[in-house]
Order: structure tokens, then sequence, then C-alpha cells
């Protein structure tokens, strides 16, 4: 009887899975070069690309780049393109993590009050700071916002649902959504001479350098790690909470945990580049309408997708109207949604 | 080969005692069938059995409290299966039925090769092999009954306790579904309790019946010993005649008062 294994099952849908994994990994990849040898700064691309040959080890190539170049490729561009790769790999990770949370594919990883948290302090510290100290305060301010954003909807929802599902969860975050951005609405327009330095904020940057990187870099992967590994675990929630218990499954701490990963990687991206909206939400649909809805495939695949989104997104943002800049939260709408709608028009699947 | 027994068994659901003090019992091997009117308190009986609801007083599987059993291990013994399972549109049939492996996969790890193999063979048994790579969205209602029972049996489990386990299914499918787990319970030896709301349905197949009515066990014996035209008339409050069937099992059948 075991001796026709693997079955049908296993082929069939572990085919496309490793194409979708090394489509991204390659997309990712690829854009990522990309983004290092294309800028605003004029430093000839072949330069750049034998200079990143010649960082390699064992690997040595004359670019003929000015010192200058070099830093400036090591020094702002590097450090940019990393930032994009993490930043996006932990919203879209963080957006599928919701999503397996709340068994819903509408949300999205600032569904619970982060925004609004991390925008409300951020608010706070433009308006009522003045200068460089308040400018090196917003990274540690966004990221307690975001987290107390989603501490006081777990709290509320807790309080009102007793235990309760997840809608009266949603619900209390839409609450301490409105709640808090009618707090940072009202502290904005007391001081409108900052309104710039706040929606330039809000609509996300990631521009921040090594700095950012450091700072963002040890949540990001523990953070990711713990969802990768409640991957499965997110599966068999998936079948309802009865059924999941019935296997044995403790639901309640699964999706606490979960939320908590999900939440950690949020506001730290949240903290580094600030509201980058869409990408949470689209990325793992995306992965999901290409690779099917099992969250080990979902998970790993929306942050390497996400990465690669974010960074090309990043790349328009900078060369698009270079020198100037565009905010990248408005890259990522505006290039993700007919994306978006291209991926749902070609992958027309049973309603998930 | 287990029994499954409950004793005094109440569960308080918002406030109000839903179920207090039932006793119900299924010997080794036996099919036990939960009849009752609707909103008797038959799927809490079984969710209180399946231990997913707060509950007091005893189910115990072969003498041993379930209570006392880690989530892991009580989920080695008894499978559950809702009235209405939730079945993701876009996994697949293999995947699904994976999912009954839980009890034996490390809480963070991964399946084992031999998941996959019991997985494989329990799909052959129940004739998905075919369907194995096929999403759920895509299955008919009979197929879909079907895998929901295939997850139950890759948990390996002793135990079935199975809400209405032919909803929504034509009369042809109802009969597959029923033969289908009447074969497996023979062969393997499992304990089955369903809730069935087709009164003659469970006559058919049941050794044992237990009528749920005002959160207690009204009557529990054979089917010729609980399905009686006065049980029915007193707990259903419907007008019905009663006659053997089949081997002498009862077949009972609606009177218009």
């Amino acid at each position: 009887m075991t001796g026709s294994l693997p079955p049908a099952g296993k082929v069939r849908t572990a085919g496309p899975r490793l194409l979708v994994t090394l489509a991204a990994c390659c997309l990712l990849l690829v854009s990522m070069l990309a983004a290092l040898l294309v800028g605003a700064a004029d430093i000839a691309p072949r330069g750049a690309a034998l200079q990143l040959l010649d960082w390699l080890p064992f690997v040595s190539a004359d670019s003929g780049l000015a010192p200058v170049e070099r830093a400036l490729l090591l020094e702002l561009r590097l450090p940019r393109v990393l930032l994009a790769a993490i930043v996006g790999g932990l919203l879209a990770c963080a957006g599928a993590g919701y999503q397996g949370v709340f068994r819903n594919p509408l949300a999205d990883p600032y569904l619970l009050g982060a925004a609004a948290g991390a925008g409300l302090t951020t608010t706070a510290v433009i308006v009522f700071t003045t200068g460089e100290g308040g400018t090196l305060l917003v990274p540690g301010a966004a990221f307690a916002g975001a987290i107390g954003g989603v501490m006081l909807a777990y709290a509320l929802g807790n309080v009102a649902g007793r235990g309760g599902g997840t809608a009266t969860l949603v619900l209390a975050g839409v609450a301490v959504t409105s709640f808090l951005t009618a707090i940072q609405t009202f502290l904005q327009q007391l001081d409108v001479e900052e309104l710039q330095r706040v929606y330039s904020w809000i609509l996300g940057n990631v521009g921040g350098g090594w700095e950012q990187v450091r700072l963002v870099l040890p949540y990001a992967v523990v953070s990711v790690v713990v969802m990768l590994l409640y991957g499965r675990l997110l599966d068999v929630l998936s079948v309802g909470d009865d059924e999941a218990s019935s296997l044995g499954v403790n639901v309640a701490r699964v999706r606490l945990v979960v939320l908590l990963a999900a939440s950690l990687a949020t506001a730290s991206a949240v903290a580094v580049s600030g509201l980058i909206g869409f990408v949470g939400i689209v990325v793992p649909h995306v992965v999901r309408r290409l690779a099917g809805g099992s969250y080990r495939a979902v998970l790993p695949l929306s942050l390497v997708g996400g990465a690669a989104f974010l960074v090309v997104a990043d790349l328009v943002a900078r060369t698009v109207i270079a020198p100037a800049e565009l905010p990248i939260g408005v890259v990522t709408a505006f290039t993700g949604a007919p994306f978006f709608v291209t991926v749902l028009r070609l992958t027309r699947r049973v309603e998930t | 080969m287990s029994r499954v027994e409950a004793r005094g068994l109440g569960v308080v659901l918002g406030g109000r005692a839903v179920l207090a003090g039932v006793d119900l019992r299924a010997d080794a091997g036996e099919w036990l069938a939960v009849i009752g009117a609707n909103g008797a308190g038959k799927s809490t009986l079984l969710r209180a059995l399946a231990g997913l609801l707060p509950h007091s007083g005893e189910v115990l599987v072969d003498g041993t409290p379930v209570r006392g059993l880690r989530p892991r291990e009580r989920a080695r013994l008894l499978a559950y299966a809702p009235q209405t399972p939730a079945l993701p549109g876009d996994m697949t049939v293999f995947d699904y039925a994976l999912l009954g492996r839980t009890p034996y996969i490390p809480h963070l790890g991964r399946e084992s090769r031999a998941d996959r193999e019991v997985t494989g063979s329990v799909l052959e048994r129940l004739d998905l092999t075919a369907l194995a790579g096929r999403t759920l969205g895509h299955l008919s209602g009979g197929e879909r009954q079907r895998v929901v029972l295939a997850r139950a049996l890759t948990q390996r489990a002793s135990v079935l306790l199975l809400d209405e386990p032919t909803t929504a299914l034509d009369l042809g499918h109802q009969q597959q579904v029923l033969e289908l787990l009447d074969r497996l319970r023979l062969a393997d030896g499992l304990t089955v309790v369903t809730t069935l709301h087709d009164l003659s349905v469970a006559g058919q197949y049941a050794d044992r019946m237990t009528l749920v009515a005002d959160g207690g066990a009204a009557a529990t014996g054979t089917p010729e010993q609980v399905l009686t035209e006065e049980l029915i008339g007193e707990h259903f409050d419907a007008r019905v005649r009663v006659v053997a069937g089949t081997g002498g099992r009862p077949q009972v059948h609606l009177e218009r008062p």
C-alpha cells in the first residue's frame, strides 16, 4: 500500500511551489542588483557592478570608481537597498501572519492599530520637539506607538469579547485606530509648520542608512523566525478553531504568539520606515494566488516577495523624478494596485 | 478498540445550563447515535466529549479520565469532525488529510515520511487517491464528506466523534458515507459516536442510541428501546408510526395529525 507513494498530491503542489520560490528569489536578487546599480547619483552602472564584485570575498576587480562614488555606494545605496528589502519582507510577512491569525485574507499589518499608534507618537515627537534631538527620537517613538496601539486593541478586544473570537479583536482595532488617529490629527493641526515633516514620515522612507538597518535587524530576525516556525500551525488553524483544538493544538496560544511576532515585525518596520502601505496586504495575496494557500509557502514567499517589491518600489521612488524623490508609500500604492488587479485577473481561482 | 463514557456531564453556555448530568456509554467497536430535537444539545454533547467545551463531570476513554490528558494525547484517542467543517478552498485534499497527523508531529516540527504514508494509505482506502492534488474548493458534497472522514482517520484515534456526518448530502451519498463509516468501524474496531437527525437512518446503523432532551439523556438503549412512538411523541413533539424494518430495526414514519 505504501509503495505507491509519494502520492500525487505532493507532486502536484510541490512543483509550482518550488518554481515560485525560485522565481521569487531570482526576482529579489535581480531587483537588489538593479537598485544598487541605478540611482540618482551619476555612478556608471558598470563601475558600480565591478565595485560590488570587488567587495565579494576572493574576488578582485578594478571598478575605476572615485573614492566618493565608492563611499556613496557603500554608505547610501547599499543600506538603502537592504533597508527596503528588510522592511518590505517584514511588512509582507506580518501581513500574511495577521491573515492567518484572523483567518481573513483582507487583514493587514496595520489592522490592530499599529499604524495609528505609531502615527500618534511620531507626530507628538515631531510637534513637541525641535531640531536634531527630535529626529533621533522618531524610531523609538514609532516602535513604542505601534506596539502600544496593538496592545490597546488586544486588551480592549479581550475585555469586550471575553475570550471571544477574532471579530471582536478586529472591531477593537478599528476603534483604537480611529481614536488614536483623531488625537494624531488634532496634534498635527496644532503645529501646521511641521505638517510636511509629519507627512513625509507617514508616507514612508527607507533612506535611513546603516544605523537603521542595524536597529531593525535583531527584531526582524526574531519575528520572522517565529512566524516561519508557526506556518504549519497556522494551516491547522485555517480549518477552524474546534478542529484545531481537537487535533491537540492550543489555538489561543498559537494566535497570541503569531500576533505578537507579526506586531513586532510591523512595529520594527514602521520604526525605521514610516507607514508604508499596500505591501502587507498585496504581497501575501499575490503569493497565495501563485503558490496556493498553505502558510508554510505563503509566509516565506511573502518575505521574499515583499522584499523584492519594496526594493523595486524604492528604486522607482528615487529615480522617476530624480534628483527629487517620490514618497515610497505613494509608489507602492501606485504601482501595486494595477499589478494586483492584473494578478487577480490572470489567476482566477475559487474564492478563498 | 476503546470504550468511551460520559458520567454526569454538564455544560453551561452563556449562563444557561445546556446539558446537566448526562451519562452515556459506547462500548469498544460500537456505534452510538445521539438523537434529539433541534436545540436539545446534541452538538454541544459531542463537543464536550471531544474536550472542546468547559464542562463538569467526566469523559472517560477505556476508564481513563480525558481531563487529565494533554491535548495531544487526547487527540490521539478522540477524533472530532463538526457538522460544517471549514474547508479552505485552496488547500489540497492531501494537505487537508495530512493535518490529521498533527497530534503526532512535534509542536513546531514538520510531518515525517511516516505521516505522509499514513495519509496516503487513508486516501487510498477512501478512494480519494485520484483527488489528492485537487483543492477542497473543487469537490462535490459527497467528496467533501469523505475528505473530512479521511482527516479524522489519519488521526488514528480509536473513537470517532462525528457531528451529523451526512448533512447536506442527498440520499445516495448519505448511504454511501454511512456504509463506508460502518465498514471502517468494523474493519478497524473503531468506536463511533454520531449525532444524526434522521431517526430511521440512525436506527439502521446504531448499536446503541441516546436521546437527548431537556438537557439530559432522556433514554438510552438499543434502537428498539429508544425509537418508540411514545418517546418520539414526547420529545420531538411529532406524531409518528414506528414499524419493524429489516433485521427488526425500527423505522420511523411521520403521520399527519
